[in-house]
């Protein structure tokens, strides 16, 4: 710091920074003041710890659970829905966005019908699935697979359609075939909106989750809260929606990482 | 020279070329012959067809109507450098190469037009003249017989265009390909072919031959007399401002005069041809 404030050409950066490190403390400052505010109306019983716990609560409940082992065996239940749901979801969506995307037959044949069932909200069919499926994992991971599938699908077949059709052409002129054109130019062209794709499937994916959980689940975060529920538990409720916001947090970060490492040659990446 | 040439071994040979969109004729019964090692300049106003025909020596539009010989050994440089943006330098200049040392060969391509620092760069950090640069390498590295340039400078800057020009001659030179080169500049066209095409209306309004030795100056007066020459053929008035689509300069003749009979047929056509 004082290194760099000798500097003269760099008189103003010192000043400039400050602000902004206060800039960011301040928008910690709000939600810390919150926290604060509410352990003391709680410890002032204020507020019942059947309304809210007191954060200090829940900070021990989530050490107890942790601690124990159970939120761990809640949490590997509840990833294994969400993985197995978003992979058979994703590989669907994918396959028939390829096969709409690439050729006019296939789009006649599957965009409509995709199209008519996207409109319903996949959350409704929670009723038809528990008499399809009776109410064990199938249901769970049928529900996440269903909503995770469309947003995939809509986004690569949209990136799939939107590749330039100039680079397309001059790909042409160089020989390429079919199968050349589609793994060189179509597919890498479609990546960007794809990967949109999976974002939003993945934040369905945990939406699906967190309803399919509450369908008589029996182990999962899910089922954790709500078991807290029936004993007036609002710390653990607490902790397990920590959790859900934690985890699509930690989702959204992965897919990012995933763009920095496959989108390379986009020059919001080249330049970091 | 050329002429001669052309007669004994043609590598375009185009008979009764019709292309048309529904409307009139793009291209209108269009004869060209193209000799092996010429060096022509297509010229003509937005709309003259220009683009159309070039398509259809690249193979991109179909032929309909004629008969259009060309080799299968062509290659293509667009107005825009047209890489994919999601492969390295080098491998944009290898793509569509089937052979067993595509790397090497793309490398020397892009040491031969001055991009041996940035064969691996992506493309979106190139600056304009470095991605028209590594087009061409592209378009060279398939040994053409015919190398199809559309516009190839018209969006870099009057420096950088200078510089491509001058590449492009040198590259020409050393490779000896057939070259047909698109351009709305008579100077261009002036300064690096040895033949060229005026086509107005969708057939070839002029072939006229430039017989100047290289390097060629604006000042020759030979230079200035072609120069001429070609604008009066594409309709330009002395002062030979660069046509824009839709900015013709017009005589200064009174507005009352019937202005639909002065607008050339073919300005108003759709800006595909462009």
């Amino acid at each position: 710091m004082t290194a760099l404030a000798t500097h003269p050409a760099s008189m103003a950066a010192p000043a400039a920074q400050r602000t902004r490190r206060f800039t960011a403390w301040r928008r910690f400052a709000a939600p810390l003041a919150i926290l604060v505010l509410w352990q003391i109306l709680a410890s002032a019983g204020l507020i019942s710890a059947r309304t809210m716990s007191s954060p200090i609560t829940i900070a021990h409940s989530f050490y107890t659970l942790t601690v124990s082992g159970e939120l761990l065996h809640h949490l590997l239940v509840s990833l294994a829905r969400v993985g197995v749901g978003l992979a058979i979801g994703v590989s669907a969506g994918v396959v028939f966005a390829l096969i709409a995307g690439l050729s006019k037959a296939g789009e006649d044949t599957v965009d409509s019908t995709l199209q008519m069932v996207r409109t319903l909200p996949h959350l409704a069919l929670v009723p038809l699935f528990i008499l399809w499926f009776g109410i064990g994992e199938v249901p769970k991971i049928a529900l996440i697979a269903l909503g995770a599938a469309f947003p995939i699908y809509l986004n690569l077949f949209s990136g799939i359609r939107g590749v330039d059709t100039k680079i397309l052409e001059a790909a042409k002129t160089l020989g390429l075939s079919r199968i050349e054109l589609i793994t060189h130019v179509i597919l890498p062209g479609a990546l960007p909106s794809a990967l949109v794709g999976l974002r939003y499937s993945l934040g369905v994916a945990w939406l699906s989750l967190v309803v399919a959980e509450q369908i008589n689940a029996s182990s999962g975060i899910g089922y954790l809260v709500m078991t807290a529920r029936d004993f007036l538990r609002t710390d653990i409720i607490f902790v397990g929606l920590i959790i859900y916001a934690v985890l699509g947090l930690l989702a959204d970060q992965l897919v990012r990482a995933l763009e920095r490492r496959v989108l390379v040659w986009r020059p919001s990446f080249v330049k970091d | 020279m050329a002429d001669l040439l052309a007669a004994s071994r043609p590598v375009v040979d185009i008979k009764g070329l019709v292309r048309s969109f529904g409307g009139p004729n793009i291209l209108d019964r269009l004869d060209l012959r193209i000799g092996a090692g010429d060096f022509v300049a297509l010229l003509g106003r937005s709309g003259s067809g220009k683009s159309t025909l070039l398509r259809t020596l690249a193979g991109l539009d179909p032929v309909t109507e004629g008969d259009v010989a060309v080799p299968s050994e062509r290659a293509v440089v667009f107005q825009e450098p047209r890489l994919l943006p999601w492969k390295r330098v080098w491998r944009n200049v290898t793509l569509g190469l089937r052979e067993a040392n595509a790397k090497e060969k793309a490398l020397a391509a892009l040491a031969e037009v001055g991009l041996k620092h940035r064969v691996d760069a992506w493309p979106l950090t190139l600056s304009g003249g470095e991605a028209q640069r590594t087009a061409l390498a592209r378009a060279l590295v398939r040994h053409p017989q015919l190398l199809l340039l559309d516009e190839p400078f018209a969006a870099l800057d009057a420096l950088t265009r200078l510089k491509m020009q001058g590449l492009v001659g040198d590259l020409w030179r050393v490779h000896r390909p057939a070259v047909l080169l698109v351009t709305h500049d008579v100077d261009e066209a002036l300064l690096l072919a040895d033949r060229a095409v005026v086509l107005d209306q969708g057939r070839i309004a002029a072939d006229v031959a430039i017989d100047l030795e290289r390097p060629r100056r604006h000042a020759d007066p030979r230079f200035i007399a072609l120069r001429q020459r070609l604008l009066g053929e594409l309709g330009v008035d002395e002062e030979g401002h660069e046509q824009q689509p839709g900015r013709r300069s017009q005589p200064a003749a009174s507005p009352s005069a019937h202005p639909g009979d002065r607008a050339p047929r073919g300005v108003l056509q759709p800006a595909t041809a462009a």
